[in-house]
């Protein structure tokens, strides 16, 4: 599948997000382009502080107080932007709906799961009580919540954080979105509970031809799950492709760091291989690249200027120097 | 529940006696009896009164007699106002304290959260400043400054408000006590309202209500005010006991003849039974208060079960 076959969804142009802080203007996102057809799922890869939580924040509205967003997303060719409060309140969890996390603190623990279900459907459908709860509960046996009528009386700390996450996800669905944008949703469970809710994921995509961001450090979840994926450092795209591109054919130093650090049962490599080095620091940021520091090929260029987003193959996007086969010269 | 209530009431039987104990030593310990006066009375008398009160026995004895006494209910009779049992005067002064103490609470409560919550929504804005500039003038300002000030503007002023005086509690003269009253609690509940309510706005489940297109006043009220007033009822309950039994100063002030005078007049007097009487009651409301905040939590918070 090419990046532009389909009608797209969401455009999003030169997306920046800064922070006011007091130490000064930090860039954390800087220049995100990318775009998503309806029923695509795109992942986006980087590690903590890579701006990709901050992303999907810009595109809910959800910026803390100090953030100030730059650029444009047309979702359904609108730009979502510039919307006030009220007219994005009619977008979210409508059009587009968020699973956060952290599922333990993400519900609120003072209030019934099943009232938190149904304070959605009442507010965007203009359900009835007794709508609402009918729909909540097929909702919430369509995550495969065992004995889902039962669980809508009992409150967030009665359930386990994969039954939580189920939750959510139900919550997230209720209005059939066109978007749900996903936030490490496996982030905080362990690893069986993970597999559970990524198959979930999967199975429901299709069932409501959604159209997924998903937002992950864990490039396991992106391969069973993406069709393109984003990779993410410091604010910027290091590269941008179809799954099986950015995979079987990263071009792209970090992208290819991030790949062999995957721990893999065929290997009998006793050590992990990292990449060494810590992401810099938003606030002084270094001139040019700013993988440079942990490269392994990094040249003097790299210090001198930041490498452009090109296409260097139809629909495979990188941001390096170095050029796919090499240093030419 | 009904375990937990009952748990509470017999826990509530050793600390009371406690109380008791440790009051009734202390007052007794204390150097002077109800019956030094300036002038001195005739030893003879003197001998007769000691007594009548049992003050010529040692004080364990009038210890256990005044425990008998309360067994059947009986705080026994004031060492001053020689023709009144202290249960006659806490019962003609008591309901006088607890109307101004429930007028004053409600005011305070409302007022004070409602200005924490304002605060809290426009945090760092003038409005915020301006709130919380009179929150601490209002902890700042003692209520024995507050009272006159009250009187000389409502009273001497304006001539808009009877400057003391009690009349069945008519509104009037309502008025003044209340708001010397209630003011230090507006200001505490409004800080505390303010500080907890920026807490739960920042916090995840808030997030998740934002990403779900509630409009703001439904986020606050559904889904923030009730762990944000978590902290706020932790405080009521001591709160509501002080308000209730501490007005001393309004007492004094406006005349109003409340429990507070009752409390200075009878440790100046060695009044010993008026002085227990009054800690008693004291005692007894906050304990109770504070078994009602405990029940209001587990009301408020479903984590929390008896």
């Amino acid at each position: 599948m090419s990046l532009s076959s389909k009608k797209n969804l969401l455009e999003v142009n030169n997306l920046r997000v800064n922070f006011r802080t007091p130490d000064g203007f930090v860039t954390a996102v800087n220049d995100l382009n990318f775009t998503l057809a309806q029923g695509e799922t795109l992942g986006i890869v980087g590690e903590s502080g890579s701006g990709k939580s901050q992303t999907a924040f810009a595109l809910m509205g959800l910026l803390a107080g100090n953030g100030v967003i730059e650029g444009e997303a047309r979702f359904n060719e609108q730009n979502i932007l510039t919307l006030n409060e009220k007219a994005m309140n009619r977008i979210r969890s409508k059009e587009i709906a968020m699973i956060f996390q952290d599922p333990m603190t993400s519900l609120n623990p003072y209030m019934k799961v099943g009232k938190q279900l149904m304070e959605v459907l009442m507010l965007h459908k203009g359900m009835s009580k007794a709508e609402a709860f009918e729909a909540s509960v097929k909702m919430l046996d369509a995550v495969k919540m065992p004995e889902a009528r039962k669980r809508m009386n009992m409150y967030p700390h009665e359930f386990s954080g994969g039954m939580r996450q189920r939750v959510m996800i139900a919550m997230a669905l209720l209005c059939q979105p066109k978007l749900l944008i996903a936030d490490e949703p496996t982030t905080a469970l362990d690893v069986t509970v993970q597999a559970q809710i990524l198959t979930l994921l999967n199975e429901l995509k299709d069932d409501f031809n959604t159209s997924i961001i998903m937002i992950t450090h864990d490039l396991g979840v992106v391969a069973g799950l993406c069709d393109k994926v984003l990779v993410m450092y410091a604010g910027q795209t290091m590269e941008y492709g179809t799954a099986e591109d950015v995979f079987y054919r990263p071009t792209h130093p970090y992208t290819q760091g991030l790949l062999k650090a995957i721990p893999r049962l065929d290997s009998n490599d006793e050590k992990l291989s990292t990449i060494p080095g810590n992401p810099p620091n938003l606030l002084h940021m270094p001139s040019g690249c700013p993988f440079q520091a942990r490269c392994e090929f990094a040249k003097e260029r790299c210090g001198e200027s930041m490498p452009l987003l090109e296409e260097y193959a139809p629909g495979q996007l990188r941001a390096c120097h170095k050029s796919v086969d090499g240093w030419v010269a | 529940m009904l375990t937990f209530i009952s748990k509470r009431i017999l826990e509530a039987i050793p600390t009371l006696l406690i109380l008791i104990t440790v009051s009734f030593f202390l007052m007794h310990s204390a150097p002077g009896s109800p019956f030094t006066s300036e002038r001195a009375l005739p030893p003879e008398v003197l001998a007769n009164i000691n007594a009548k009160y049992h003050l010529d026995e040692p004080v364990i004895n009038q210890y256990f007699y005044y425990l008998g006494g309360l067994l059947q209910g009986d705080l026994g009779p004031s060492f001053r106002y020689k023709d009144f049992t202290i249960n006659e005067l806490i019962a003609q002064s008591f309901p006088v304290s607890a109307e101004i103490g429930i007028w004053s609470f409600l005011v305070a409560l409302l007022i004070g959260v409602g200005c924490g919550i304002i605060a809290a929504l426009r945090q760092n804005s003038w409005l915020d400043y301006s709130v919380m500039g009179f929150a601490n003038l209002g902890i700042v300002l003692p209520n024995f400054v507050l009272a006159p000030l009250c009187i000389l503007f409502f009273s001497i002023y304006n001539h808009w408000l009877p400057p003391g005086g009690w009349n069945g509690g008519a509104w009037p003269y309502l008025v003044m006590p209340v708001i010397a009253m209630s003011t230090s609690y507006i200001a505490q509940i409004a800080r505390i309202t303010r500080g907890s309510m920026i807490e739960t706005m920042h916090s995840n489940f808030i997030r998740t209500a934002r990403a779900k297109g509630l409009p703001k006043y439904r986020i606050i009220f559904q889904h923030a005010l009730r762990p944000a007033m978590l902290p706020v009822i932790s405080y009521l309950g001591p709160a509501f006991v002080g308000i209730v039994t501490g007005s001393v100063i309004v007492d004094v002030y406006f005349g109003t003849g409340g429990i507070g005078q009752h409390f200075i007049n009878g440790a100046l007097n060695r009044d010993y039974s008026m002085v227990m009487g009054v800690t008693i009651l004291v005692g007894t409301l906050t304990i109770l208060f504070n078994a009602i905040v405990d029940i209001l939590y587990a009301v408020i918070d479903p984590k929390i079960r008896y």
